[in-house]
């Protein structure tokens, strides 16, 4: 095995990183503002169809993109409206979600299943640094979803830790009612919070459907929203640690992928299973790790606020 | 918007506590809730250009008012029942197990490898030991989730539900490698189980022995939570953990004794199905069970004898859009009928708590 | 009086659903004075309050503050118009540092978070008003008395002209509380208008120029300091004739119930909190632990209960090594507990009345013969609680969540002292009760030792504690610095102890 099989899997870990990144990227908004949203698998996956029939429809990717987002952001504009304003259980109101944006992607989907796409994200190098030797071509020969990733990640970071309005955030994600105390409004921010995360997971699925598969399946997401949700506990709610994570997760994946097409004689279910097992271990180890230390989570994730409960 | 009180056009709207709870708006909320669903589910339908009500007259018809269907229906309730019964008992206890499906898969593959390993064995022995060896993979599968959360703190969600990808990857590669019966023509199944290894019906219908041990377990289970030591501790636990450490509860064993119970019943599920309706192991034998399972759980808010009755009704909504799949319609229709039944249901439930008042601003 | 006020609340009604929380209340305050507003707890303080920092609406009622008539819709209203409130328990998001508590929210600071700006400017209004913060620390490095400081320059920072405390002192020593009160007439001086919340009368004659008195969520009475007494407030506050004293024959039982030796232990963050604890228990007798909140109180009450491992260190109950034993074991020795947290912890709120009263005893062969529970027995035992100890309730089948808070502590002590402990440990057992409650409780708590039953009594309230104490104990850091006969105590010396210093150093000072 020479240098070229590892330069491929470390590029093929960026692109299978990049849906889990997205989706990571807005689950941590969403929790960072103190509500946990269970249902990125069925805003992803709602997200994916929106933007693969969108696309078919008007061969414009960006405008796929943009649907994708609004699919996603509509799903998670139900999540908030009903475990805010109504205080639904975040837990069960998530896995409605899912259920239910697995159902309406397949209603909508049931045309598009073996239908090409008229165009496609492609590869587009970047000038001067995808001559860079090994890292050229490892993270500059993408396609512009996967730069786009790149330049939201440090956004995001620098939102959370270095604007005004990121400290709003957190803080109503750590203790509502200190927020609330200083006239910050927490259940507006809370439902920007899951409204960006359900944009950020629809981006998600379009990246499935229109750069990596490029086609429709049903459930095609295949979990990845799940992967997401335990790359966000691994990154300690940090968009930093997430893009690592989310690489690490992909290159998983991508390593599976590879060694199937080696034609090792390993069964390729087992192969498929790789994923999911990493994920469940990795969460298993962090939380182990973690014990006395909380890992940081939001104090007041998944927690109503009332402020006239006394 | 205050998070109390909230403004539109002159009227001010603010959700107070109610000061006693009504048992009314209790056994309302579910109908309520699919009644919405179905008006939602409708318009979905109308947009995609069939008509609504037909459908429905169709699906109703077919899953409750005629013989075939409501056999059906009967026969498509069991596992729901059984698995609605695991998660129920685990949500009680706050542990969010949506692992049914996977725990129905591996309970399946336990029990096919008895049937398969003792093909000569009569029925009052390989039925038990089928039965026991479904429980015991369910179980198994279940703490896998369950023992990490006991001794670390680990999300059971989060790993319940990746565990039902891997349960799903092992039965695959079963029936498509070592298990696949050489005589299938490359169809990926494994050998038909012997006679007697088939769990039998009921007199002259499909429906068949495992409805009988779902109700007497949902009795079982009934009992044990309301009437028991044992239950009280789980309740306890459920409602307020600190008080359950005060009382001297011990947490942690009961952890790991409600997963697996809850692993253990859909465990059975995957038994009863595979043993009674296919008869040998194959790739997909269940519709989601597991999931639909988490919403007969949630409809029948955690209540043993309330499961039994929404698991025959969600089992015939199944069934009528088994029957819409005729039409035209997929049966993508079903889950998102269910998802939206659960959106009413949880928006609802606000209202056994609260009540919303609304009256005219004054100029203060 | 009220022309030309400050500040004029006029005519304040606020209903919360079963209760009058405020009846048309009228309050007036000037600028440049210490104003308490003093009534007992339920009294409808924090209530008239959160409507003038805009946190509740009132239902009825007109505010103006300088002669404008205000109407805040939600907190930053308020503090737009220089009203800031320091609430009882801090609003503090303890995994930030200090700057960012105090510029939390403020759309005037623009758009990018800047340290360096706002840690001057912080240091610049410490210095004007005397008070030492430190910037960069996080929350949770800070002492309460520290935070408290924080909570008051968040308001300055902001500008606040009328500064409103709810029940300041309740988590300082009396050195912190003499240190807050000299800030905050030095703020007074400066103009603005201190609000200080209280029902502790004795402050309310040091620090305070003026008084109003809310009793029942009405006002009562507006007084000057100089022309009012103690005993004029008290009858004012609480309306009729305070109860005479307990009556408590001397103890003089010396056999030991419970003995810790070298005790230490960690708290929920991993870090000791409790350091070589060592004391001894005797029968019958009510030994209190003085100490501000936060100082090992809750981990001490907790080892006890078995709730909380001990690292090292012996605990011996009856003579027997119960080191390790388990909350469950604990509870079959006879210990009975009154936690803190009465709704997360010593009660199910979503569960019956019933099926409370059973919470500690649902093992026992007298309403669990077998495996299963007997329903009816368990009724009966309920129904005895409820009468015995004059609980008030419709059924034994409503949710205690809707219980007042009085009557569920009543519920919660009649199971725990109809258990017959030997040991019961109390832990703030008449926090946020009413008058009569507390009576009633305090009442309870001595009869239970006259009869022989030992009683660990954590508190931050040192009348409380002077009250029914036979001895005091006082925690700091997880130390015990020191323990006295109660007889033998004073205040001024209790508190130098409540701030870290030993009893040998206080007697020599």
């Amino acid at each position: 095995m020479d240098s070229a099989f590892y330069i491929a899997i470390l590029t093929a870990a960026i692109t299978a990183g990049t849906p889990l990144l997205y989706a990571a990227l807005g689950e941590l908004l969403a929790e960072r503002s103190g509500v946990l949203n269970l249902g990125v698998e069925g805003m992803m996956l709602v997200g994916a169809v929106a933007g693969f029939l969108t696309t078919v429809a008007t061969a414009n990717l960006w405008l796929g993109v943009a649907s994708a987002m609004l699919a996603g952001g509509a799903l998670a504009f139900v999540h908030a409206f009903l475990s805010i304003t109504m205080r639904a259980n975040q837990v069960v109101t998530g896995l409605a979600l899912t259920i239910f944006g697995t159902g309406i992607s397949s209603l909508i989907g049931r045309r598009l299943i073996g239908v090409p796409l008229p165009i496609t994200f492609s590869d587009t190098p970047l000038p001067f640094l995808s001559e860079l030797p090994i890292i050229g071509t490892v993270f500059f020969r993408h396609d512009p979803l996967v730069y786009l990733s790149y330049l939201l990640v440090p956004l995001v970071w620098v939102f959370l830790y270095w604007t005004r309005v990121g400290q709003n955030f957190v803080a109503v994600g750590e203790d509502p009612a200190a927020a609330d105390a200083v006239g910050i409004n927490v259940n507006l921010v809370r439902y920007i919070g899951v409204i960006i995360g359900g944009m950020l997971a629809g981006l998600a699925g379009a990246y499935l459907t229109l750069a990596l598969a490029p086609v429709w399946l049903d459930g095609m997401t295949a979990g990845r929203g799940w992967i997401a949700i335990a790359l966000v506990i691994f990154a300690t709610w940090n968009p930093i640690r997430a893009m690592f994570g989310a690489y690490l997760f992909g290159g998983v994946a991508a390593l599976g992928f590879r060694i199937q097409i080696l034609g090792w004689p390993i069964s390729p279910f087992y192969l498929q299973m790789m994923p999911y097992i990493f994920t469940i271990l990795v969460l298993i180890f962090v939380t182990y790790q973690g014990r006395a230390r909380k890992l940081g989570a939001p104090a007041a994730l998944g927690l109503h606020y009332d402020r006239e409960d006394r | 918007m205050g998070s109390k009180e909230g403004t539109f056009g002159g009227w001010v709207f603010r959700w107070e506590k109610r000061l006693t709870s009504s048992s009314q708006i209790n056994v309302a909320i579910p109908f309520i809730s699919i009644g919405l669903a179905l008006l939602v589910g409708g318009l979905v339908i109308l947009f995609l250009g069939f008509n609504p009500l037909s459908v429905y007259r169709s699906m109703f018809a077919h899953a409750f008012f005629s013989r075939f269907g409501l056999m059906d229906t009967a026969v498509k309730a069991i596992p729901l029942m059984l698995a609605g019964l695991g998660v129920a008992l685990a949500f009680r206890m706050l542990l969010w197990n949506i692992g049914a499906e996977g725990q129905i898969y591996m309970g399946a593959y336990a029990a096919s490898g008895v049937a398969l390993s003792m093909p000569g064995a009569p029925a009052y022995i390989v039925l038990p030991v089928m039965l026991l060896a479904g429980m015991a993979a369910g179980a198994f599968w279940a703490l896998l989730a369950g023992i990490p959360r006991a001794y670390f703190g680990a999300n059971e969600t989060i790993i319940t539900l990746l565990l039902n990808y891997i349960a799903v990857f092992w039965v695959d590669h079963l029936v498509f490698g070592p298990w696949r019966d050489p005589g299938s023509l490359g169809f990926p199944i494994t050998r038909a189980f012997s006679s007697a290894a088939r769990l039998p019906s009921i007199a002259g219908t499909r429906i068949h022995l495992g409805l009988a041990i779902a109700l007497a377990l949902a009795l079982l289970l009934y009992f044990i939570l309301y009437h028991s030591r044992w239950g009280y501790e789980v309740r306890v636990i459920g409602e307020s953990p600190g008080a359950a450490r005060y009382a001297g509860m011990d947490i942690r064993r009961n952890i790991i004794l409600v997963m697996l119970i809850s692993g253990a019943l859909a465990g059975i599920a995957g038994m009863t199905e595979i043993s009674a309706i296919h008869g040998r192991l194959q790739p997909g034998f269940s519709p989601g069970y597991g999931y639909t399972a988490i919403i007969v759980a949630s409809l029948a808010q955690m209540h043993p004898g309330y499961v039994v009755l929404v698991s025959f009704l969600l089992a015939g909504l199944l069934v009528g859009g088994f029957s819409m799949q005729i039409a035209g319609l997929p049966l993508a229709v079903v889950s998102m009928l269910q998802g939206a039944i659960l959106f009413f249901l949880l928006g609802s439930s606000i209202f056994a708590r609260y009540r919303l008042t609304v009256r005219r601003k004054e100029l203060v | 009086m009220s022309a030309g006020a400050t500040l004029a609340m006029r005519k304040i009604t606020k209903r919360f659903p079963g209760v009058l929380a405020n009846d048309r209340v009228d309050f007036y305050a000037q600028h440049g004075e210490i104003h308490a507003l003093l009534g007992e707890n339920g009294a409808g303080k924090s209530t008239l309050m959160n409507i003038l920092t805009g946190l509740y609406w009132p239902d009825e009622g007109e505010i103006s503050i300088r002669g404008e008539v205000v109407n805040f819709r939600a907190p930053r209203d308020a503090v737009l118009q220089g009203v800031g409130m320091v609430h009882q328990h801090f609003r503090l998001v303890r995994s930030f540092t200090v700057a960012e508590n105090i510029t939390l929210g403020m759309r005037q600071e623009g758009f990018w978070w800047r340290p360096q700006v706002v840690e001057q400017k912080i240091a610049t209004l410490a210095a004007t008003y005397g008070m030492a913060v430190e910037p960069k620390a996080k929350i949770w490095q800070l002492s309460v008395g520290e935070q408290q400081r924080v909570e008051i320059m968040k308001m300055l920072y902001r500008g606040a002209q009328i500064l409103i405390l709810d029940e300041p002192t309740a988590v300082l020593t009396p050195q912190e509380v003499k240190e807050l009160f000299r800030n905050l007439r030095q703020l007074a001086e400066s103009g603005k208008t201190v609000i200080f919340i209280t029902h502790k009368l004795h402050e309310v004659m040091a620090y305070a120029d003026r008084i109003t008195v809310l009793r029942n969520g009405r006002s009562v009475a507006v007084r000057e300091k100089a022309e009012t007494s103690i005993k004029e407030l008290a009858h004012l506050m609480v309306g009729r004739e305070l109860s005479p004293e307990i009556s408590k024959p001397p103890n003089t039982n010396q056999q030991e119930i419970l003995r810790l030796e070298g005790v230490c232990a960690l708290n929920d963050r991993g870090l000791p909190s409790l350091r070589n604890v060592s004391l001894t228990v005797t029968k019958g007798e009510i030994i209190a632990f003085a100490g501000v909140a936060g100082n090992g109180q809750r981990e001490l009450a907790e080892v006890v209960t078995g709730l909380r491992p001990i690292t090292t260190g012996r605990f011996w109950l009856h003579g027997q090594d119960v080191t390790s034993c388990s909350a469950r074991q604990l509870i079959d020795a006879g210990v009975g507990h009154i936690p803190e947290d009465r709704k997360g912890m010593g009660l199910v709120p979503n569960m019956a009345i019933m099926e409370n009263a059973i919470l500690k005893s649902y093992r026992d062969r007298s309403v669990c013969p077998g495996y299963w529970l007997d329903h009816k027995a368990i009724r009966q035992r309920a129904e005895q609680l409820v009468t015995a100890f004059g609980v008030k309730t419709a059924t034994l089948d409503s949710p205690v969540r809707l219980m007042s808070g009085g009557n569920l502590q009543k519920l919660l002590l009649a199971r725990e002292v109809s258990a017959g402990p030997d040991l019961i440990i109390a832990v703030y057992p008449v926090r946020g009760l009413d008058v009569a409650a507390t009576e009633y409780i305090h009442q309870l708590l001595v009869e239970q030792r006259n009869q022989g039953t030992s009683i660990l009594l954590v508190s931050e309230d040192l009348d409380e504690i002077f009250k029914l104490a036979d001895r005091v104990a006082v925690i700091f850091e997880g130390q015990i610095m020191g323990i006295l006969p109660i007889k033998q105590a004073n205040l001024d010396e209790v508190g130098l102890m409540m701030a870290g210093a030993r009893a040998s150093e206080v007697a020599l000072g």
